[in-house]
């Protein structure tokens, strides 16, 4: 056969895709309970790292330390807890995926609470995690806030993204920001929600820096305004749940 | 000097020795006078991307020599089999062949490697270093020439955006590879921003190129 007839091409390209596309969908399932875990222990990673300092830590310690802390809920817009969903199977937390319920109307979604409680003791509650999702410069961006007891001061909170800029946005990730947030709180003495947000351009003057602002990131405004946006809608998601359990905990206080 | 010694027994084997002088050209010159980046003015894109810190960049630096390596190799092995009419498709199948494996490894291994490089390491195939590589030069030679040639290049690529990469990290957030260098020996350093945003890429390459161009008195034509 001639190396340059259209046989020869047909057959060669025909050749080389099996191989190239065998090798690859081999990979892919050699790799794959491996890849799993790594997200799973990514995302309990993250949730931990709003309340926690895990350093420290790794793999299976982290995985048994969740196990023995983070009791987890799935609630609705209302605040009322789901316990199956509408073909009746039960709803795992940890399994909720935070991306597919964004593109769904809010009253339909799925709104998992992280409980963290004392090591073995689930009545010793010390904070609620929820998770947060929305829209950075380039892509998704997403996150855990640790609210207190009182359901109104972040304790700590973790961030994430898929493809904001190395050094600009991806910075959200660092401890250097998360830091900013601890201590905000989230509703007035009202009760009316404010939420947090960042403020734009670095090293503002302190008397910007109150309850309810943080200070920005320079060269990275845009991630800065979508990451305002996912926490001031996140908190109204949740803010009739935050209520209720607020509630709560104060009817137990003054028993 | 090594080269000296090394010739005579050559030609008695009439074998090549594996490191012949004219071998160590593929290798030593990509890192000067013929380097992808400040020569031939390729990979920019990748340079001034992931060149923030250091970390993410030492990675995509073994990344990119890796695949490269590999698809040197591959290609070369395959090189008189390839039809010439359908030769950059095979070329480019290689290359994202190898870049998904990259990719999948890193996922399994360095999930948060993965995170931080995800886009960038998909966009290794279309590195113009790459294909130009497999284009120019495993397209014509033996394996273990387009193994040398592929090591050289990566070595060119690698050492530019590394020390793009640790201007950058150091002028723009006072750091060594994530370890606060000004901070910990007490000296209060102003962080400048424009090092965090491309532009601070532009700036490095340029002096860099000026630097390298003035010493070998490499002039466009």
């Amino acid at each position: 056969m001639q190396q340059q007839s259209n046989t020869y091409i047909i057959l060669f390209s025909v050749v080389t895709t099996i191989i190239f596309g065998g090798l690859l969908s081999f990979a892919n399932q050699g790799l794959k309970s491996k890849q799993q875990k790594s997200i799973e222990l990514d995302t309990k990673r993250q949730i931990l790292t709003a309340v926690t300092d895990l350093k420290g830590k790794k793999g299976k310690e982290i995985l048994d330390f969740y196990d023995n802390t983070i009791q987890s809920i799935v609630i609705d817009i209302d605040g009322n807890p789901v316990e199956k969903d509408e073909e009746g199977k039960p709803i795992v937390a940890e399994k909720v995926n935070i991306g597919k319920n964004y593109k769904k109307p809010s009253e339909e979604r799925q709104f998992p609470v992280f409980i963290f409680h004392k090591e073995g003791d689930p009545k010793a509650v010390e904070s609620y995690i929820i998770p947060v999702y929305g829209k950075g410069l380039w892509g998704p961006i997403w996150g855990y806030v640790a609210l207190d007891t009182d359901m109104n001061t972040i304790k700590g909170v973790s961030f994430d993204h898929k493809t904001e800029t190395p050094g600009l946005g991806a910075r959200i990730t660092t401890p250097e920001i998360t830091d900013r947030f601890k201590g905000k709180k989230i509703f007035d003495d009202k009760g009316d929600l404010i939420s947090v947000s960042m403020l734009k351009g670095e090293k503002n003057p302190e008397e910007l820096i109150d309850t309810y602002h943080v200070d920005g990131m320079s060269g990275a405004t845009l991630t800065a305004k979508g990451l305002n946006e996912m926490l001031a809608s996140y908190f109204k998601y949740y803010s009739k749940f935050l209520k209720k359990s607020e509630k709560q905990v104060e009817g137990v206080a003054s028993l | 000097m090594s080269a000296e010694t090394v010739e005579p027994v050559v030609e008695k084997k009439k074998a090549e020795a594996l490191f012949s002088k004219r071998r160590k050209k593929f290798v030593n010159d990509p890192l000067s006078d013929d380097n992808p980046i400040s020569v031939q003015v390729l990979g920019i894109c990748s340079a001034l991307a992931v060149t923030t810190q250091m970390a993410p960049t030492l990675t995509m630096a073994i990344s990119v020599t890796l695949v490269m390596v590999f698809s040197n190799l591959i290609y070369s092995l395959i090189r008189n089999l390839v039809p010439t009419r359908v030769r950059i498709i095979v070329q480019l199948a290689v290359i994202a062949t190898l870049v998904t494996l990259v990719s999948e490894v890193l996922m399994a291994y360095k999930y948060d490697m993965y995170k931080q490089l995800s886009v960038f390491v998909g966009l290794i195939i279309t590195n113009c270093i790459v294909m130009g590589r497999l284009e120019a030069f495993a397209q014509a030679n033996k394996p273990w020439d387009s193994v040398l040639d592929a090591v050289g290049n990566g070595m060119g690529y690698s050492w530019i955006i590394l020390t793009v990469a640790f201007f950058r990290e150091i002028l723009g957030s006072g750091k060594f590879f994530g370890w606060p260098v000004f901070e910990s020996i007490g000296i209060n350093f102003p962080t400048n921003g424009l090092m965090v945003t491309p532009v601070g890429a532009f700036f490095i390459l340029g002096l860099l190129i000026w630097v390298q161009r003035n010493k070998s008195g490499y002039v466009e034509h």
